[in-house]
């Protein structure tokens, strides 16, 4: 196994690498750059070339390259030029990720939490007006946008019922401490419990529209899993032997059932990335996703370069998870 | 209608007197000391078709097991034999299907209790092994946990304490090293050694009747022989009562002390074994021992099969539903059903159901085609 999970860590090197140069010359060719975003479109060639020289852009392609990869293998991905101009766009990445894990965390509890019950109990009651409701919910979870849900959840409990903050991470009065950059965590930690509960006021709504699309992912797929595993033979002795619902459930039923869901999880921690950029612009929520959408905007390569990579490792690392997991559930792929 | 209470208007020649071996009667436990184990009565199931007719795939079904006693229920695929065994353990699909007539065990109806009694009961009183050992075992747990669960279930052991016991009823089913066998997983056994271990789990609470789905099917030939040695061996050591589901009448000849033939969801045959081998009435019957290969037949001999096969739904309304592939029909076959006769003056079954043939012209002794 520890072979194994170092051979899956030097393919990930592997990945990232190769997606490092496409990133770079896709981000380059794109129309505009951080010199049209930074001095506008009225500047003097003079001026533009002089910043361009400044930023090192006005050196050829491959050599630029070069240059980022070899700071880049001691840590530094250079500065950022338009979220924080001058700050290093690593530290950017670090000092918003404990939010965006915070969030996507919290939007994948909720969704497992709902959807595997919910899909076993659809299962069961195969053809029940639960079932039905599920299923048209789930879809309904699918097709809306999440950016529109974003908003509408925001318009609605935030906006106009007032029971949930508009945005951000925590409450501007609050005086909380910083521990670990996880707010909710941080308060616990410190007791600080109306921080704690401020900061889980602040994660709910973006928590909720994060959560539609894996929670609609997952409660189709534990839903057909389950209807497969219900009708194993496995199971019917197990009803045979006279045991209990409870350990039918739990030792037959979803014990198998669990195989496809968890790889589902997986594919679906990564898609939260997706979702996470439109939430968090949405909702203000200082995370990655929200950094991504800002450095795009004004066309900030070192902080876009880290956080697109950044996402491509974690999406790996995710996966290996993932497989690594399956191997514990599942004794026929440890053998293998 | 009861069948089995039809006044017999053909008379059966004197079989071999040979009764039923009752093992160990005194094994029984609650059992009545005279009165069957388990009497199945008329049970019928219908399976509901959307736009169709219901599909009766059991037809009044009657046949007794008495405590201790091997009794076969022998036909083709598709003849009701496994959803009979299902009726009976209360294992049939929740929805889609009505089960009539009566199941009772030491004289309790099976049919009347709440899925709650019939739980308490399945495992413990009656158990059951499938015929695919490797689908039938959960791929990922432990063989142990599923032996030990059984016992868990109905002793009321913690896992710790039914674990040695998991042991020496792996070893008793003849399965070597079966410490480590314990913690091993369903696929990393053979297939005899799987069907070993569903025996295990059947067998771990001392059950007093067994039913066994066809359980050799999916086995080699050879792993065949020794699972049947097997059963043979711990149902005779424990007294359990047997019901064995087969489409094979070599497996008859060796284990099942009474057979039914089923043919269509209905029983055609019904005798002591000795009496159905010897002189086999009706044309199916006498159609499946012609078709066992023979080692002492002539060389170059061609098997006789039955030909055709059941037909999706069997028309048992003013006809024999195996007429169309009966050797011997006549007339009345295809006017006029055939009901299930008992023949009264065979001494074949002391307190069981008499020998009994569902046939307008029955084979005569002598001409058996084999």
């Amino acid at each position: 196994m520890a072979r194994y999970i170092v051979r899956r860590l030097i393919q990930m090197v592997g990945v990232v690498l190769v997606l490092s140069v496409l990133l770079f010359a896709w981000l380059r060719s794109l129309p505009g750059g951080p010199v049209s975003a930074l001095l506008g479109e009225r500047a003097t060639p003079e001026t533009r070339a002089a910043l361009e020289a400044e930023l090192g852009l006005d050196q050829p392609l491959w050599m630029q390259y070069v240059k980022f990869l070899s700071r880049a293998a001691s840590g530094n991905f250079g500065p950022s030029t338009g979220v924080l101009p001058g700050t290093d766009a690593l530290k950017i990445f670090l000092d918003r990720l404990p939010a965006t894990i915070e969030l996507s965390l919290f939007a994948m509890i909720i969704a497992v939490a709902l959807a595997i019950p919910l899909g076993y109990l659809a299962a069961r009651r195969r053809g029940s007006a639960l079932d039905t409701s599920s299923i048209v919910v789930s879809l309904i979870g699918v097709a809306v946008p999440v950016f529109f849900l974003a908003f509408l959840l925001k318009y609605v409990f935030a906006i106009e019922l007032h029971w949930l903050p508009v945005s951000g991470r925590q409450s501007g009065g609050l005086d909380a401490t910083r521990v670990t950059g996880f707010f909710v965590l941080d308060g616990l930690i410190t007791r600080e419990w109306d921080a704690a509960l401020d900061a889980l006021a602040h994660l709910v709504l973006p928590a909720v529209a994060l959560a539609t699309i894996p929670f609609a992912v997952i409660f189709r797929i534990t839903r057909a899993s389950v209807l497969e595993v219900l009708d194993e033979d496995y199971v019917r002795t197990a009803e045979a032997k006279g045991l209990t619902n409870r350990v039918i459930r739990g030792r037959h039923v979803l014990r198998n059932a669990m195989l496809p869901v968890v790889t589902t999880i997986g594919l679906q921690i990564g898609a939260l990335l997706a979702g996470a950029v439109l939430t968090e612009r949405v909702f203000s929520f200082g995370g990655i996703g929200e950094a991504l959408a800002l450095s795009f905007e004004q066309r900030d390569y070192a902080v876009l370069q880290v956080l697109i990579l950044a996402a491509a490792a974690i999406y790996v690392l995710v996966n290996l998870i993932v497989d690594v997991l399956y191997a514990v559930i599942d004794p026929r792929v440890r053998t293998r | 209608m009861s069948t089995a209470a039809s006044p017999p208007d053909r008379r059966h020649p004197t079989a071999p007197a040979d009764g039923p071996a009752v093992h160990d009667p005194a094994a029984a436990g609650r059992s009545d000391a005279t009165g069957p184990l388990l009497s199945v009565r008329n049970l019928t199931v219908r399976f509901r078709r959307q736009g169709e007719e219901d599909f009766v795939a059991v037809d009044d079904v009657s046949f007794d097991v008495r405590a201790g006693q091997t009794v076969g229920l022998v036909g083709e695929s598709g003849c009701g034999k496994s959803v009979t065994s299902l009726a009976i353990m209360g294992l049939l699909p929740k929805r889609g299907n009505t089960v009539t007539g009566r199941v009772d065990f030491e004289g309790i109806d099976l049919l009347s209790l709440s899925p709650r009694q019939l739980r308490d009961r399945r495992g413990r009183d009656i158990a059951m092994i499938f015929q695919d050992p490797l689908s039938s075992l959960n791929p990922v747990v432990p063989i142990g946990v599923q032996v030990s669960e059984v016992i868990e279930r109905h002793v009321g052991l913690s896992r710790a304490k039914a674990r040695p016991q998991a042991r020496e009823l792996l070893s008793k089913v003849g399965i070597p090293d079966p410490d480590r066998r314990l913690s091993e997983y369903p696929h990393q056994l053979s297939g005899g050694m799987r069907q070993r271990a569903l025996i295990a789990m059947a067998l771990a609470c001392r059950p007093r009747l067994l039913i066994a789905d066809e359980p050799t099917t999916a086995l080699d030939v050879t792993i065949q022989a020794q699972i049947l040695a097997l059963l043979k061996e711990l149902v005779q050591d424990s007294g359990t009562a047997l019901v064995m589901i087969t489409h094979d009448l070599g497996v008859v000849a060796g284990l099942c002390d009474r057979v039914n033939v089923l043919y269509g969801g209905r029983i055609v045959e019904r005798a002591d074994r000795h009496e159905l081998f010897a002189t086999p009435r009706h044309p199916y019957t006498n159609g499946l021992l012609a078709s066992i290969p023979r080692l002492d037949a002539p060389r170059g001999q061609r098997l006789s099969p039955v030909p055709g096969s059941v037909a999706d739904n069997i028309p048992w309304d003013h006809a024999c539903a195996f007429a169309p592939r009966c050797d011997r029909p006549v007339a009345a076959c295809r006017e006029v059903t055939p009901e299930l006769v008992t023949d009264e003056a065979a001494p074949s079954a002391p307190g069981g159901l008499p020998r009994a043939l569902r046939c307008h012209h029955p084979v005569e002794p002598g001409q058996e085609s084999r």
